[in-house]
């Protein structure tokens, strides 16, 4: 980062410390922040190289380029590198610590330390999860769910990929608690809870979640190593265990968890739209009181993920009814979105294409959940791509690219340069494209009956799994462009100052970069999140 | 951080409360052996709910904790609650 461009005051200039230990040691939710955002981008882009070689694989019938077990090798460390190192702790880690607390008028979070503690705790996981890749008896291969018995019987060392995704879940319940008590006790004067940015009411439900649901998740990854190491029988009918149990325990975390990665990126829609729109925001009490209707709603349906485990039918029906429930605040927020754009004076800039794009890629996801939510139809399409293609749309297609919205949106403030916008946009353009390619596809194939997990397949297959990865090729293209784009122009483009998109959320009232200690005095809050007349907007 | 507020429970408490863990522990591997079919596990879990109460209410001191706190609370033993309650829809018609 360029000093001369920042402000005298800017959190970049704060020394006190020198070189790597001024971050990594910095308690500053805005450092902290950067951390995060840096961590999980960077297992994001691994991923993507994953997932690249995956579909290399899956490009002709037959082996391509590798064996069966690598490839059950490779999706499970695709899997949990996405989704444990990437789009769990992304939104609230990188842009929950960088944006709410200023959000909400407060000079830092309620606990900088246990801040602190958190990033560390989830390198410590991740540096720990993927050092079983190298050691015992080699990567896992039970795919990210780590189902029981094979999780407990396969040779691969998941005993330790295991403790590291537990020790990450630690890192998660201390930003719940974190962001839980700065939302209770930080708000400066006049930020009412009618008045909360919509970012910040979404982390506070994805909040609750974390603290609630992340706990059953460490017992059960707890189990799985007790049931490896001690060979407790928990799990195994044989001794009086059941293994569907630990079905309903995994799920019972990571059905929930779904809602950890979609909610922030939700509320990050919510604060992007009205601004491009130039128009409050439409039905901004729905809006919030849906995040924590979803969180709580969602809580409640994880059977709807065992429908063919031989569950009872009684389950099964409950958690379909449950399902279907959970689609009502989901598709209300995709109303009131649609209702904001309605006569809005709405400019296409990068943060907007991408988060419209989310609405779409996000509603053909979640309409495609519904399918699998119906008991009858999924039992047609359960474990097949069809699944594949619905949950990349629902995390990449919707968190993923409210993640992207989020960085063009809010980057640029805590860098004070900014991205070139056309490159942006054609990045946006391939992005898109690809994606539908590719994931739409795979929806398809799996209506036709392609399993997921498999290195191979028949060769009526072959056409569409080609198009897939072509599909991924355009994607991965977009992805790389508009990272170039991103790191060359907030280290090196044009300055961003004020608030050239007229945003009337607190973040953008502070200094560009902020400073240090966010605000150079208490602010006291007049009007609300949306209200750009009261802001003093062009 | 509210430091002041500092409720001190007397060791004769603590002590007491100990006991009645230990009991109930034992109560929770008499009941294995009891013939109570489907009401064993609900009878393990009301014993395991009493002991987490005593443990929350005198060694984590949420007996003397402010409204906001029990209300937090309350809503984790709610969703507990549930999340246990919920998997009986399988558990007993399977
Ligand atoms: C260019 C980007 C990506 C490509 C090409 C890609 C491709 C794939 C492929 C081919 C599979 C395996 C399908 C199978 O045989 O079952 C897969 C699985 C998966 N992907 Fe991706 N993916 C990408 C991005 C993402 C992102 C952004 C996320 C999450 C945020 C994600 C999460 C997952 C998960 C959770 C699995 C399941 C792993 C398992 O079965 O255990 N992927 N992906």
């Amino acid at each position: 980062m360029d000093k001369a461009a920042t402000a005298q005051n800017s959190f970049w200039n704060d020394t006190g410390r020198s070189g790597l230990t001024a971050w990594i040691f910095s308690t500053d939710h805005k450092r902290i922040g950067l951390l995060y955002l840096y961590s999980t981008t960077g297992f994001f882009l691994a991923g993507v190289i994953l997932g690249l070689i995956l579909r290399i694989e899956l490009m002709a019938p037959g082996r391509t380029i590798m064996d069966p077990r690598t490839y059950n090798a490779l999706f499970t460390l695709h899997g949990v590198t996405m989704i444990f190192l990437f789009i769990l702790p992304g939104f609230p880690g990188a842009f929950g610590n960088l944006v709410m607390p200023i959000q909400i008028g407060a000079s830092d979070v309620a606990f900088p330390r246990l801040n602190l503690l958190s990033w560390w705790l989830y390198m410590a996981g991740a540096l720990i999860a993927l050092s079983s890749l190298f050691t015992g008896g080699g990567p896992p291969d039970t795919g990210w769910t780590f189902y029981v018995p094979f999780s407990t019987r396969t040779g691969t060392n998941v005993t330790l990929a295991v403790f590291g995704v537990f020790v990450i879940g630690f890192s998660a319940i201390l930003t719940g608690m974190n962001f839980i008590t700065t939302i209770h006790r930080l708000r400066a004067k006049g930020m009412t809870w009618g008045r909360l940015p919509l970012f910040t009411w979404s982390l506070y439900a994805t909040a609750w979640v974390q603290i609630l649901a992340t706990p059953i998740l460490a017992i059960t990854l707890l189990l799985v190593m007790a049931e490896r190491l001690l060979g407790t029988g928990l799990f195994d009918p044989g001794r009086g265990g059941d293994p569907l149990m630990y079905q309903h325990l995994f799920w019972i975390y990571s059905h929930p968890a779904v809602y950890i990665m979609i909610l922030p990126a939700m509320g990050a829609i919510s604060d992007i739209i009205p601004v491009f729109s130039r128009k409050p925001v439409f039905g901004y009490k729905m809006i919030a009181f849906s995040s924590v209707a979803i969180a709580a709603a969602g809580s409640l349906v994880w059977g709807h993920h065992m429908f063919t485990s031989g569950m009872s039918d009684r389950a099964v029906l409950v958690f379909s009814l449950l399902t279907f429930i959970v689609a009502i605040p989901s598709a209300i927020k995709v109303f009131n979105w649609v209702s904001t754009l309605y006569k809005g004076s709405i400019s296409l800039e990068a943060p907007m294409l991408f988060a419209l794009s989310f609405i779409l890629l996000f509603s053909i996801g979640g309409l495609a959940g519904l399918i699998l939510g119906a008991a009858a139809t999924d039992v047609h399409v359960h474990d097949t791509q069809f699944v594949v293609g619905h949950f990349h749309y629902v995390m990449f297609g919707g968190t993923g690219f409210a993640f992207f919205a989020a960085m063009h949106y809010w980057l640029p403030k805590f860098f004070g340069r900014r991205y070139r916008e056309k490159p942006a946009i054609i990045a946006w353009g391939l992005m898109f494209t690809g994606f539908n390619i590719l994931y739409f596809s795979m929806k398809i194939l799996g209506m036709r009956g392609m399993p997921r997990r498999y290195y191979d397949y028949l060769p009526e297959f072959a056409d569409l799994n080609l198009a897939a990865t072509v599909g991924s090729w355009i994607l991965a293209l977009g992805v790389a462009m508009m990272f170039v784009n991103l790191v060359s122009g907030l280290l090196r483009g044009e300055p961003f100052t004020g608030n050239p998109w007229g945003g009337a959320t607190l973040e953008w009232s502070v200094a560009t970069p902020p400073p240090t200690e966010n605000f150079a005095e208490e602010p006291v809050v007049t009007h609300g999140p949306y209200d750009f007349t009261a802001a003093g907007r062009r | 951080m509210d430091g002041q507020r500092h409720t001190i429970i007397g060791y004769g408490t603590l002590t007491a409360v100990w006991v009645a863990l230990l009991l109930l522990t034992a109560l929770t591997v008499g009941i294995t052996r009891l013939e109570l079919g489907g009401y064993r596990v609900l009878g393990a879990l009301v014993v395991a709910s009493l002991k987490g109460g005593l443990v929350i209410a005198f060694f984590m001191q949420m007996k003397s904790e402010g409204g906001l706190l029990r209300l937090f609370l309350l809503i984790a033993v709610v969703t507990l609650a549930i999340f246990i309650g919920f998997t009986f829809f399988d558990v007993l018609y399977r």
